[in-house]
């Protein structure tokens, strides 16, 4: 417990923007066939530091086969709402689970150089007190920690339905599930929400069989993956809407709704549209009646391909689809990155008019049949992927595994993970930086991105930028 | 004449003065009411939040203070009810020293509802205990000036002090959250909502002993 509010929280969007830049990020490292530990990276980002886009220190966990994915903080801006009580919370710990293994490190990185494991959350204490598995999304909110599930309980995850459970910020024991009323909700992937307005979005990847094994081509050709999102009331714990996008719109990943708590908007990333392989965005928005409402406001055509250039996978379709794996808004609204990890390539969409985006930025780095190379002369395994935004918005960082088993299906003759930025142009534009490369230690893919104080997809504010 | 005199205006100081004490405290909700009126792009939003604050602390006041206002009539119990009273006031200060957790409960409630807040916050911080020796310590100087009058009446001119206590608490503390706020709203930005942020746990817990404290000294020494 602190005596004032950390530092690293921000009443607005805003304020967070003109705050001190990121030194720091701390980045998941995963060995894809469990065959070394999982770990999380720190990498310096101190531009004229000599050891500048370098990993700097390793926190690398004592099991194997956690397989590490997403992982948030235990408190961030939200804390600024005397609604919560958890004003003098520090940001400190990072909660990572290993999507595979169901086991929860809690790593306290206060001194980034020297950071460990602060606590480990055995699998069976999250089965028993939750009923769910393969913990994904942290986001820490009003009742604390908030951290969605991929499964149920049971061997493969489908004995009963995914969803969200709670977690103590200053303890971290489990508390339990969090939804008293989840509607039709039946797969999970990704939440967020807005405090003030109490309303809370969530999205479906698909079942752990679905995706534990790689992609099953039959379930996608035949829709079978998520393509609905939930807006739950926050607070009551209730689903009060489902929004189907259409069967065809498979595997409806990252919820990102507008920083600014006075907006009743945000967007939703849909990996491939199966009619036509089109990447699609949706702009999501509460109308005048409180109803949710929804438009694709964005798509992205797939490439035609010849199929001796293109994995089994794809051969038959004779192209490469964009793949749109993640997407993330800048702090002021403005910007909307949509990572398509196929077509390996990052866009820049300006979203000042969220149901009109224009792009407004490109860079090609890795992709299927194309492998286009980093300015730095160096190869980039897969495609552009989890992208974070610095909370300035002038550096988008990005790495590029997906998920271990469909990295080997989609690029069968790839391995490595890096980890690169991309400047942001004064009005818009997106150029890649030649000399920030970080490249994993051998064996070692890479995921998500957290940059030290808080970055574009961690943080929720409970006051407008002003 | 003269000591009781200077005793209840100090009694009344001391309410105002906790007042001030709980309006300042961004966990009593001010910054709530500045984010009303941002979220809401209406200055007017303002003055309703407080209002909405206001009205949940007051009936968190009157809460606690009406059961007192009502036992003190048990005039030949008084010194005893007085030192209970201390000491369950010194009890939850105890409470909070040990347990500096928050209660779940109140992120529950929905954002909109500022009054039930207000109401569920003050209650378990333990905001209308820390009334309750002052109030008693104002109702005893009463009694003596009236005499033995009978119960009826006594119970009566209590259950008005206690209103009477409630309001001019919870107005001084609306008075001095509604400064900050209007502050911070109009001319210093919402950079200054954590500057203005203090960790007060701690003093809180220590300030409900200290009440306690005195209650139930005053209530052995006669005022």
């Amino acid at each position: 417990m602190n005596l004032r509010p950390d530092p690293t929280f921000h009443a607005s969007p805003k304020l967070a923007m003109e705050a001190p830049v990121e030194n720091y990020a701390f980045t998941v490292m995963l060995s894809p066939d469990g065959s070394q530990s999982d770990g999380i990276a720190v990498v310096d980002l101190k531009p004229g530091s000599d050891t500048y886009g370098q990993i700097v220190h390793q926190v690398i966990v004592p099991n194997k086969g956690d397989e590490f994915h997403h992982f948030g903080w235990n408190a961030c801006s939200s804390s600024l709402s005397p609604l919560s009580g958890h004003a003098f919370l520090e940001r400190r710990y990072l909660i990572v689970p290993g999507i595979r293994s169901s086991r929860i490190y809690v790593i306290d990185v206060k001194e980034p150089l020297k950071a460990k494991i602060h606590k480990t959350i055995e699998p069976e204490e999250v089965f028993a007190k939750t009923g769910y598995s393969r913990p994904h999304t942290i986001h820490c909110g009003p009742e604390g920690i908030y951290v969605s599930c991929l499964g149920g309980g049971g061997e493969d995850g489908t004995d009963g339905p995914p969803g969200i459970f709670i977690m103590d910020c200053e303890t971290f024991d489990i508390i339990g599930q969090y939804e008293m009323d989840r509607g039709k909700q039946d797969k999970h992937y990704d939440f967020w929400w807005n405090l003030p307005q109490d309303y809370m979005v969530s999205s479906e990847w698909g079942l752990p069989p679905q995706f534990e094994g790689g992609v099953v081509p039959e379930d996608l050709l035949s829709n079978k993956y998520g393509h609905s999102i939930h807006f739950w009331d926050l607070r009551a714990r209730k689903n009060i809407q489902t929004m189907d996008f259409g069967d065809n719109y498979q595997m409806a990943l990252e919820i990102r709704p507008a920083h600014d708590p006075t907006k009743s908007y945000g967007f939703c990333g849909v990996v491939v549209d199966t009619t036509n392989l089109q990447g699609a965005i949706f702009t999501w928005w509460r109308d005048d009646d409180g109803k949710w409402q929804s438009k694709k406001t964005i798509t992205i055509d797939p490439r035609p391909e010849k199929p001796e250039n293109l994995p089994p996978l794809l051969q038959g379709f004779e192209a490469v689809p964009p793949l749109v794996t993640d997407i993330d808004l800048s702090l002021d609204d403005k910007y909307l990155y949509v990572a398509c990890w196929g077509l390996g390539e990052m866009h820049q969409y300006d979203v000042s008019d969220p149901m009109n985006p224009v792009l407004a930025g490109k860079v090609e780095l890795g992709g299927i049949a194309r492998g286009t190379k980093h300015p730095n002369g160096k190869d980039f395994a897969y495609g552009p992927q989890m992208v974070e935004i610095s909370r300035d918005g002038k550096r988008v960082y990005w790495t590029n595994s997906l998920y271990s088993t469909w990295d080997d299906q989609f690029y069968p003759d790839d391995e490595g993970g890096q980890m690169v930025m991309a400047d942001v142009g004064e009005n818009g534009g997106l150029t890649l930086n030649k000399d920030f490369y970080v490249e994993f230690p051998n064996g070692l893919r890479s995921h998500q991105i957290r940059l030290e104080g808080g970055d574009c997809s961690t943080d929720s504010f409970c006051y407008p930028s002003v | 004449m003269m000591g009781d005199m200077a005793t209840v205006t100090a009694l009344w100081w001391a309410v105002i003065f906790s007042g001030f004490y709980h309006g300042i405290n961004p966990g009593m909700g001010w910054p709530l009411a500045v984010s009303a009126a941002l979220m809401e792009r209406r200055h007017m939003a303002m003055p309703k939040a407080l209002a909405m604050l206001a009205l949940g602390h007051f009936l968190a006041m009157i809460g606690i203070l009406l059961p007192f206002s009502l036992m003190i009539f048990l005039v030949e119990w008084e010194t005893q009810i007085r030192v209970g009273a201390g000491l369950l006031v010194i009890a939850m200060g105890i409470y909070l020293l040990i347990n500096r957790r928050h209660p779940k409960i109140l992120a529950r409630v929905h954002p909109a509802r500022l009054a039930l807040w207000s109401f569920l916050a003050a209650m378990a911080h333990g905001a209308g205990l820390m009334l309750v020796p002052i109030f008693l310590g104002i109702c005893a100087v009463g009694a003596d000036e009236t005499g033995h009058a009978a119960a009826q009446s006594l119970m009566g001119s209590n259950v008005t002090t206690a209103f009477i206590v409630a309001f001019v608490h919870t107005f001084s503390m609306t008075i001095a959250g509604g400064v900050v706020a209007l502050i911070i709203y109009l001319w210093l930005g919402l950079k200054f909502l954590s500057k203005t942020w203090f960790n007060l746990d701690l003093v809180w817990a220590l300030s409900l002993i200290l009440v306690g404290g005195f209650g139930v000294a005053s209530a052995y020494l006669g005022h």
